[in-house]
């Protein structure tokens, strides 16, 4: 054999060991996970609050408030996010504006979920008197997922054909009609990955919340988004550093990481099958 | 604009059959309200003032929709603003206790001893040190990934693995840090014989697990739209596969590339949960990979619960958080450079 070939196979071997590492590693987390996580859930698991100092009990009241500052969070960025990607496929022109407005959509995706945190303490709980509350954590993550949403929905506009427009155009739509009765339905589906992958990123968003929203323990569920509510992640944070028996709770940890995991890879599973039912089509 | 604004009048005003008919060439040469007079005659006069002030109306709200959505497209920029300016207003007041230099430069974090120390290296440094450990394992891990996805992968094995990444991408930093803190600390105490399992080495692996995603995709997607005449150009004049992907693709894609590394440092800089939980949280200087530290993020998060409101704490976690904040908009923007400078347009630009 040509000893080209051999050092080429050498490569490609080192190189797709590299890309299974990955895979492996997950699967390794995945198996830690559920092995010690699968027996602490139950039903009662689920729909029981904590009690006992958390040592006891379920979770009910950290899914509620991971379900209600994820959807909470969209009401706010859905809007913005679809509207400033209209704007950048339909409207915007090349020039200064569009790149200062793309740098801007750039760098806020870069920005640290817990600088975020420090900007909602600091303007929304602080400033606007919102104090710790879920409308505060809504607000500081629906800010968080903008970027998610508006690159997401921007490719979903884009990719409908030219001669949907152009012939809706040709009949006597206005901009507008245009946009409203025929690219945004047929982006519609793009825009729904989009808004579940944006979902399944703030649902798992900890540092954000830490101290715009989550709260160490509440007793019952909040009556108005003015209270703060307990989360997922942070509970998980909490029991696993700061709860009164960390050995003792460990099986509720990895129950909390179980479903919050779970949770995750539900939405991002129905992202993808989504995904590729639309490519079906196309 | 204008133009369109005229095709949409025209068509407002004539029915739709006849905006097919043969009769457009003429249109514009006869007199338009004439013209759609004739058409509705039997109509009253009154609804064509309307039409016409219908007109007028389509036009402006068609510009009252493109403004509205150009302001939300302007919130991102007004948010990042707002981010700076309340950092500032919250941060900067910690200078009148310390000098900026000793902020950065100082090497004690003793902030609720009697007298506090403000001095923020350990902090940066630990930063800077875990996030370039992490970048040894998570570049070489990321990039390899993208070309066996990109270039050796069959298609099939593509599309189980492409999603899989995707799925690392979305696990969320708070069971990343969970399963470093239970799982891989009591590992390595056990088998490297360590004080703590919780250290710099573990916090970096947790980090680029958590990075690989964001450089492999970015990687690959540069890697996947390299032309195809390139490779072929390449493989026709007998180059091998192996040195087809080192010669042409790599330097061919190499902007992406960067872009997706500098992305991923700049992820794992910011990220806060892993480090938090699993980097030890000593505030010194480390001396070895395998010493606790306490990066930037992390000490945010575990202090602003006890430092009092408008207290000297408060001010310098703040200041931390404004340290943080420009760290990662330099990542950014170079990022944002090298994918605008070094755009790959077509094979002539090599």
């Amino acid at each position: 054999m040509d000893i080209k070939k051999i050092k080429e196979n050498i490569v490609f071997w080192v190189i797709k060991s590299a890309a299974f590492l990955n895979l492996l590693a997950l699967t390794i987390f995945l198996f830690f996970l559920v092995k010690n996580g699968i027996s602490a859930i139950s039903w009662k698991f689920l729909v029981l609050p904590p009690r006992d100092m958390m040592t006891k009990g379920g979770i009910m009241p950290c899914i509620v408030g991971t379900l209600v500052l994820s959807l909470g969070s969209i009401i706010v960025s859905l809007p913005l996010g679809v509207g400033a990607a209209i704007y950048l496929c339909e409207y915007a022109k090349q020039g200064k504006m569009l790149r200062i407005i793309r740098l801007g959509i750039n760098n806020l995706a870069g920005v640290p979920s817990i600088v975020f945190g420090l900007f909602g303490l600091a303007f929304f709980a602080t400033y606007l008197h919102f104090k710790v509350s879920i409308l505060t954590g809504i607000l500081t993550l629906g800010l968080l997922s903008l970027p998610v949403i508006i690159g997401t929905s921007e490719e979903a506009i884009r990719s409908v054909p030219d001669t949907y427009k152009e012939a809706s155009i040709a009949l006597g739509a206005t901009k507008w009609q245009t946009i409203y009765k025929i690219i945004l339905p047929s982006a519609i589906p793009g825009i729904m990955t989009g808004v579940i992958l944006s979902i399944s990123r703030v649902a798992g968003e900890t540092a954000a919340i830490m101290y715009t929203a989550a709260v160490f323990y509440s007793p019952h569920l909040p009556t108005s988004i003015f209270q703060p509510v307990m989360a997922l992640p942070y509970h998980i944070y909490v029991l696993a550093t700061a709860g009164t028996n960390i050995d003792k709770t460990r099986p509720l940890q990895y129950g909390t990481a179980l479903v919050l995991v779970g949770l995750i890879f539900l939405m991002n599973f129905i992202a993808i099958m989504i995904r590729s039912k639309k490519q079906a089509k196309n | 604009m204008k133009k369109r604004s005229i095709q949409n009048s025209i068509s407002k005003i004539i029915p739709m059959p006849l905006a097919f008919s043969p009769l457009w060439p003429f249109i514009p040469i006869c007199n338009l309200r004439d013209f759609s007079l004739l058409l509705n005659k039997g109509r009253s006069p009154n609804t064509q003032i309307q039409g016409e002030g219908s007109l007028l109306s389509y036009k402006t709200k068609d510009n009252i929709i493109k403004y509205l959505f150009f302001l939300c497209a302007l919130v991102s920029v007004l948010v990042l603003g707002l981010i700076v300016y309340f950092l500032f207003i919250e941060g900067v007041p910690i200078f009148k206790v310390v000098s900026f230099k000793d902020f950065l430069f100082g090497k004690y974090w003793y902030p609720t001893s009697d007298p506090p120390s403000f001095g923020i290296l350990p902090l940066f440094l630990g930063s800077i040190y875990v996030t370039g450990l992490s970048s040894v394992f998570s570049i070489p891990l990321g990039v390899l990934t993208a070309i066996y996805l990109a270039e050796i992968a069959n298609p099939k094995t593509r599309s189980i693995i492409k999603p899989i990444i995707e799925l690392l991408a979305a696990l969320p930093s708070v069971v990343i840090g969970f399963f470093g803190m239970v799982v891989v600390a009591p590992f390595l105490q056990k088998y490297l014989d360590l004080d703590t399992g919780l250290n710099m080495f573990n916090a970096a692996l947790m980090l680029a697990f958590m990075s690989i995603p964001t450089i492999c995709s970015i990687s690959e997607d540069a890697i996947y739209s390299v032309p195809r005449e390139l490779k072929e150009g390449s493989l026709a004049l007998g180059a091998t596969h192996l040195q087809t992907i080192i010669r042409v693709i790599l330097p061919a894609s190499i902007s992406g590339i960067s872009t997706g590394v500098i992305l991923g440092m700049s992820r794992a800089i910011g990220e806060t949960m892993v480090v938090l939980m699993v980097a030890g949280g000593a505030a010194m200087i480390p001396e070895s990979i395998f010493d606790p530290v306490r990066p930037m993020p992390a000490s945010i998060a575990a202090e602003m619960g006890e430092a009092p409101y408008h207290s000297e704490h408060y001010f310098a976690l703040f200041a931390i958080g404004i340290v943080l904040f420009f760290l990662t908009l330099i990542f950014n923007l170079i990022a944002d450079h090298i994918s605008h400078k070094y755009k790959q347009v077509g094979a002539s630009t090599l």
